[in-house]
């Protein structure tokens, strides 16, 4: 009885052994063809720009003086593939102005300067701290991201309920009624578009993040309009912009904690 | 058993009718050649996993590289192959070498009567003609 156990575990070693050895060589001949035919594979992809929270201040007296709202958003909607409807029922949008009084309720009053009351305000998803439209959404295609703050969309799971567009009190949110495709003037193909009966709203750029660009509309800014960056990096530059000038943000007693601040 | 003729005949009838198609496509059927997929043209040999693996499963990587870069934001593949790192992308990767939609995904989809919804929204690139 013994004698057996004895021998029927070193044949079973030794069978492990020269199993694992055997695939081990065979590996390491294969590897050796696989790194001469590399070269026509990618090199690593950049280095992704990151935070634990990222977040925008927007200058109006900047935009005011240099009138470069349009480019913003144009920006924005190219690189993103957001169509172009001609009647305010279908439209699509990401960013786009709104007037001061209606992008600050109850902030305005009969006497503001016309001018200011008056000028555009470059409004987008607030990428909130506390969102309600993720509260709402059944499943789970927008949520926040835990790394960074990004209330982020799933194109793949939106089933287009519309929750969401209901929950956001700031409009950021648009529903494609109609197949989007015939109706963007340039297709950009390294981003994909959306399908007729999904919701889609700004995401900061997190794709354009994750190969180290800054988001489209803040690189479109030629003065220094918008300016992106971490809030929990205290030496960050929209740290030095909230320490330094006085910054509203929109309906911030709804309790959403938005995350865009506009220097007035 | 009543009408014992006019059942069997019924029955006959149904089990031929039934068996129809069997019997027309053992007939009349032609084969059709399995398709002949266009490989990349630009020197690459090597995709990322092997070929039995791409051809078996491609559409489970797929799913699995949307799951992992758009919720967890992990976007770098390491192919098992060699330990290259690529962009899981379908099209900056994928279509970056399978640059002909036609010749290559749908040579096979129409083939085997799928239709993936990946072009509902991700852009295929321009056709050479």
């Amino acid at each position: 009885m013994d004698g057996s156990r004895r021998r029927f575990l070193k044949v079973a070693g030794l069978s492990v052994l020269g199993v694992a050895g055997g695939a081990s060589l065979k590996l390491g001949a294969e590897q050796e063809p696989a790194t001469a035919l590399a070269p026509e594979l990618e090199p690593a992809p950049t280095a992704p720009l990151t935070a634990r929270r990222w977040a925008m201040v927007v200058d109006l007296r900047k935009f005011e003086e240099h009138r470069s709202w349009d480019r913003c958003v144009e920006a924005c909607h190219k690189v993103h593939n957001v169509p172009h409807f001609d009647n305010r029922k279908d439209e699509v949008k990401w960013i786009w102005t709104e007037p001061f009084e209606n992008a600050f309720p109850g902030v305005e009053h009969p006497y503001l300067d016309p001018e200011d009351r008056e000028a555009p305000v470059l409004v987008m998803c607030n990428h909130c701290d506390n969102p309600p439209c993720v509260r709402v959404c059944p499943t789970q295609a927008t949520w926040k991201r835990a790394s960074d703050g990004i209330v982020m969309m799933d194109w793949h799971r939106c089933i287009g309920c519309r929750y969401c567009v209901v929950a956001c009190p700031y409009g950021s949110r648009s529903f494609n009624w109609r197949d989007p495709r015939p109706f963007i003037p340039e297709i950009d193909p390294d981003f994909p578009t959306r399908m007729r009966g999904v919701v889609e709203k700004c995401t900061f750029c997190e794709d354009r993040l994750a190969h180290g660009k800054q988001p489209a509309c803040v690189e479109a800014c030629e003065h220094g309009e918008m300016v992106f960056g971490d809030l929990e990096d205290p030496n960050s530059e929209v740290r030095r912009l909230l320490a330094e000038k006085f910054t509203i943000r929109r309906k911030a007693n709804l309790g959403t904690q938005p995350e865009v601040y506009y220097i007035v | 058993m009543y009408d014992a003729g006019k059942i069997i005949a019924g029955l006959v009838i149904f089990l031929v009718l039934v068996t129809s198609p069997l019997w027309y496509n053992a007939v009349f059927a032609t084969t059709v050649a399995p398709p002949k997929l266009v490989l990349p043209t630009n020197g690459s040999t090597r995709c990322v996993e092997d070929t039995a693996t791409m051809r078996a499963s491609h559409m489970d990587l797929l799913n699995q590289w949307r799951d992992e870069v758009v919720r967890q934001d992990q976007r770098v593949f390491v192919s098992p192959l060699d330990g290259t790192r690529y962009d899981k992308s379908l099209t900056r990767t994928c279509l970056g070498c399978h640059t002909n939609k036609k010749t290559f995904c749908d040579a096979c989809h129409t083939y085997m009567a799928v239709s993936p919804y990946c072009w509902d929204c991700h852009v295929a690139p321009k056709e050479e003609s």
